[in-house]
């Protein structure tokens, strides 16, 4: 994959826009251009949350991502929103704990992952996002583990580095799923 | 060199103006600009600077009159209505030929609109931002790095010439994050303002702050002073970017963050053959009207982009002067234009030449 055009959407508090910001400070840290962009407009009243994340060796032209090449849904009515705007042969990553519904499209690659489930099972509760950032690496690999890793200790505040260990864990669960 | 960090545009508007030797910002929430207020206050009080919100818009901009009265570097934000209420005190900075720095980051109109990205406000910027003859310098910044290298021109540009500053963001921006490095330069010795309202400690005469002059040819002697200024300006700080404009068959003109869109569409349709091109005013005012006269003699068209209903198309038609024709494609609030959008009216204008 060349550039990540990617939304991420679910509920307000499941961290939808935190892992954007993983995400894209992933890429600056791998010296690419990125661009994260939140919704701040009446849905975020409705108490869905969704961003635009771009990643891509060129200058963005445009953050707000209108047909993604990534998708990742965390609720069912974000998946609704989404699923017919993914470009065909875009991937949609669904945490299948959450969303009981299977994508009709057979234009798209659909992977079906449990994260809230996985995340609570291994006492990562709260880290189903990162679980599935994991899953979206190694699919995309859009970043090294090793980036991954300098990202995690960049975005976890420095007084609460003890939280590193337990996101790492989230994001190679979902990458070893 | 300073670390590439990720911002939001608002608080990296924030954090430059701080860098740019402002201590002291005056404001009033409201979406989707208070990031830029949230991180000043924050960060204010641990460098010794004051933030303060008022008890509203007209307060916080009479306020920033007041701190400018005494030659110190402020700033205050806010999303279009809210600069509606401040344009009474925009005027009378303008008047008193007082420099000053003030953001707006705009959003859907008229009325309360709405909260998402727009650039309605282009016609209040440049044509009235308060009552009276009157300019204020107004910057219009494309991504999150320009909008924090044009802080610190602004101030200066302001005080060089005395006047207010005002950069005109969207929402867009504001909310958005992208790399930034935020310089930490030296900080930079600024000069001496002779003017300001500071204490004279019966060492010279006092210096008196105003805008009201009742007698009519003081009031005309003043304002044909501020307008020769204002030619001056003209003259020597336009800024722009022409992207592929030298060959260029069909130009779009637009700012902001509509331009990145245009930019996307140009860059398309070159790939397919279409002689196409981006003029993109940096300034708003001083318009850069020369770069418009520049692309006349390849061009057989322009067409203006923006998320309005067509208000810069005025300065462009203005510039052409009827040399070109000028077509409109844009959206209102809200509604971010798409590459796709622009692409196909690129090559509508393109007819069936390709």
């Amino acid at each position: 994959m060349k550039d990540l055009n990617a939304i991420l959407a679910g509920f307000g508090g499941q961290g939808i826009l935190f892992m954007g910001k993983v995400i894209a400070y992933s890429g600056l840290i791998d010296e690419k251009e990125v661009s994260w962009l939140p919704s701040y407009g009446p849905e975020m009243r409705g108490g869905t949350a969704n961003c635009s994340v771009c990643i891509s060796d060129d200058p963005i032209c445009s953050p707000l991502v209108i047909n993604p090449n990534v998708l990742i849904a965390m609720n069912l009515p974000s998946l609704d929103k989404f699923i017919n705007d993914v470009q065909p042969g875009g991937i949609v990553i669904i945490d299948s704990t959450l969303v009981p519904k299977k994508v009709e499209r057979d234009d798209v690659t659909v992977v079906y992952i449990p994260a809230t489930e996985m995340a609570e099972k291994n006492s990562l509760k709260g880290l189903a996002n990162i679980i599935l950032i994991g899953k979206l690496m190694q699919m995309t690999n859009f970043c090294s583990m090793e980036v991954m890793e300098k990202t995690i200790q960049k975005v976890v505040p420095p007084r609460k580095q003890h939280l590193v260990e337990p996101n790492m864990k989230a994001i190679k669960l979902g990458a070893e799923f | 060199m300073a670390e590439r960090v990720l911002m939001k545009g608002n608080e990296a508007l924030a954090e430059a103006a701080i860098q740019a030797g402002c201590r002291n910002f005056f404001g009033y929430p409201i979406t989707p600009q208070t990031e830029l207020a949230a991180y000043m206050a924050k960060r204010m009080p641990k460098i010794g600077g004051t933030y303060l919100q008022a008890e509203s818009e007209v307060a916080a901009i009479n306020m920033v009159l007041g701190a400018a009265s005494t030659g110190v570097r402020v700033m205050t934000s806010s999303s279009s209505p809210g600069i509606s209420l401040k344009t009474e005190g925009i005027s009378y900075m303008a008047g008193s030929d007082l420099p000053a720095l003030i953001i707006n980051v705009q959003r859907g109109g008229p009325g309360l609109g709405g909260i998402q990205p727009s650039q309605a406000d282009y016609w209040q910027a440049t044509r009235a931002p308060g009552h009276g003859d009157l300019h204020v310098l107004v910057f219009a910044p494309s991504s999150v790095q320009e909008m924090v290298d044009l802080v610190s021109h602004a101030y200066d540009t302001a005080d060089k010439y005395r006047m207010p500053a005002m950069i005109l963001a969207d929402g867009m921006l504001g909310q958005m994050m992208e790399p930034v490095v935020i310089g930490q330069e030296e900080e930079k010795e600024l000069p001496e303002k002779e003017w300001a309202a500071n204490g004279h400690e019966f060492k010279r005469d006092h210096n008196i702050i105003n805008s009201l002059y009742l007698q009519a040819q003081d009031l005309e002697r003043l304002v044909k002073e501020r307008f020769e200024r204002y030619e001056v300006i003209k003259q020597n700080e336009a800024m722009c970017e022409n992207y592929m404009v030298d060959d260029a068959e069909y130009v779009i003109v637009s700012y902001g963050a509509t331009s990145r869109i245009c930019k996307a569409a140009v860059r398309e349709a070159r790939e397919q053959g279409i002689k196409a091109g981006l003029i993109r005013p940096i300034t708003l005012w001083p318009f850069p009207t020369e770069d418009i006269i520049k692309s006349i003699p390849n061009a057989k068209k322009y067409l203006c982009v923006e998320m309005s209903m067509g208000q810069m198309i005025d300065d462009v038609k203005l510039a052409l002067n009827g040399a070109r024709e000028c077509d409109f494609f844009g959206h209102t609030g809200g509604i971010i234009p798409t590459p796709e959008e622009v692409l196909s009216e690129i090559k509508k204008m393109a007819g069936g030449e390709k």
